[in-house]
């Protein structure tokens, strides 16, 4: 079966991250797919490559980039929510004018219409937020 | 055609539980996650609404959540059914939508 | 597009303490462009969305209450008001602002977009959905 899957709150702040990952850990050893994972809200948060927790906590976005490697997901995080929040890619960045660019690896900006298309395109919608 | 519900937060501090439990059909499951799991909680003001929920709605809880909270089997009302993330897919996989109360 | 999925948008927050209305609201006026069949549910607190006179002159955000009325121009003209969430709120219909649509199918004639329902009734409605978008 296919899975789809919103995460809207931020990581470390709210469990909502580490749910998320849990479950689509849970759901791909179960032999379920999950096309999409989608980050909104503060979730795009999740996706900052400059996150540094201490070595003794979980690294939420190394977590969610290596499963992505590992598993072929496409980790997407919305552009309206992501802009308002200051995280950019190395394009965004360019064509805003801006000095950096902080997206992590395995996380791709788009648009909302990717989380429209994936309600429509897998069997089921699973929202982890607050 | 029955519903997943999702619950996180507790029900002594936000409404999310007993609105959920009051738009539940019957045949539907309610599984209780993150600070959801204080909904388990035998004894609590909250009991007889969960455990008065519309005919033949299971309430689940999400063993890590519960565990990590100290909340021991013993403390949790008989007829909720632990679940680990394994079951929590098993749930979504065999109703037809879910739906999380945020 | 293959196939047309029902959409409900299931809205329990207030507006502007968080962002959540807002942007939900955006989801939907992208959303209303995938020509699926969309329905918005108003319950809990999210009945505040769709109150009369909001002004937010006074905290320098955007008031988007005048966005619900234009949802008519792009097909959305499904909202549900639970009856009870008002009713615990002190609320009735007429504190509600009115949102309309033309109807095509009937001369254009212009038509209430906004139907209150209660609980037993919204309840029927969660569960016709094929996705719930909670926000």
């Amino acid at each position: 079966m296919k899975f789809g899957v919103v995460v809207s709150e931020g990581p470390y702040t709210h469990q909502a991250a580490d749910t998320a990952y849990h479950f689509v850990k849970a759901a791909l050893d179960k032999g379920h797919e999950v096309p999409r994972v989608f980050f909104y809200h503060d979730g795009v948060n999740v996706s900052t490559r400059l996150s540094v927790p201490p070595q003794d906590e979980r690294h939420i976005q190394k977590n969610w980039t290596e499963l992505a490697k590992k598993k072929g997901l496409d980790l997407v995080v919305c552009i309206a929510a992501a802009q308002r929040r200051g995280l950019l890619d190395a394009n965004e960045a360019q064509r805003q004018g801006k000095d950096a660019d902080n997206i992590a690896e395995g996380f791709r900006i788009s648009g909302l219409g990717q989380l429209i298309e994936m309600g429509i395109q897998t069997d089921r919608m699973v929202m982890f937020g607050d | 055609m029955s519903t997943l519900h999702i619950v996180n937060k507790s029900p002594f501090g936000h409404g999310s539980l007993l609105s959920c439990i009051n738009h539940c059909k019957s045949g539907d499951a309610v599984l209780l996650i993150e600070d959801g799991v204080y909904g388990a909680l035998s004894g609590s003001v909250v009991e007889h609404a969960v455990t008065t929920c519309a005919p033949s709605v299971s309430i689940y809880v999400l063993e890590g959540d519960a565990q990590a909270r100290g909340l021991a089997p013993e403390k949790l009302i008989g007829t909720v059914k632990p679940v680990g993330y394994d079951g929590f897919v098993d749930l979504v996989a065999e109703s037809d939508r879910t739906q999380s109360w945020l | 597009m293959s196939e047309t999925k029902k959409f409900l948008y299931v809205n329990r927050k207030a507006p502007y303490g968080t962002i959540y209305a807002l942007e939900s609201l955006e989801v939907v006026l992208i959303g209303a462009a995938f020509d699926q069949d969309v329905t918005l549910a108003f319950l809990d607190d999210g009945v505040f969305q769709l109150t009369k006179g909001q002004d937010t002159g006074g905290i320098g955000v955007k008031n988007f209450s005048p966005t619900f009325r234009a949802l008519g121009d792009y097909e959305v003209t499904k909202l549900y008001v639970e009856q009870e969430s008002l009713e615990e709120r002190g609320l009735a219909a007429e504190d509600l602002q009115a949102v309309t649509y033309e109807d095509e199918d009937d001369d254009w004639a212009e038509k209430p977009s906004i139907h209150i329902v209660s609980r037993a009734e919204m309840a029927d409605i969660m569960a016709d959905q094929d996705v719930v978008l909670s926000f």
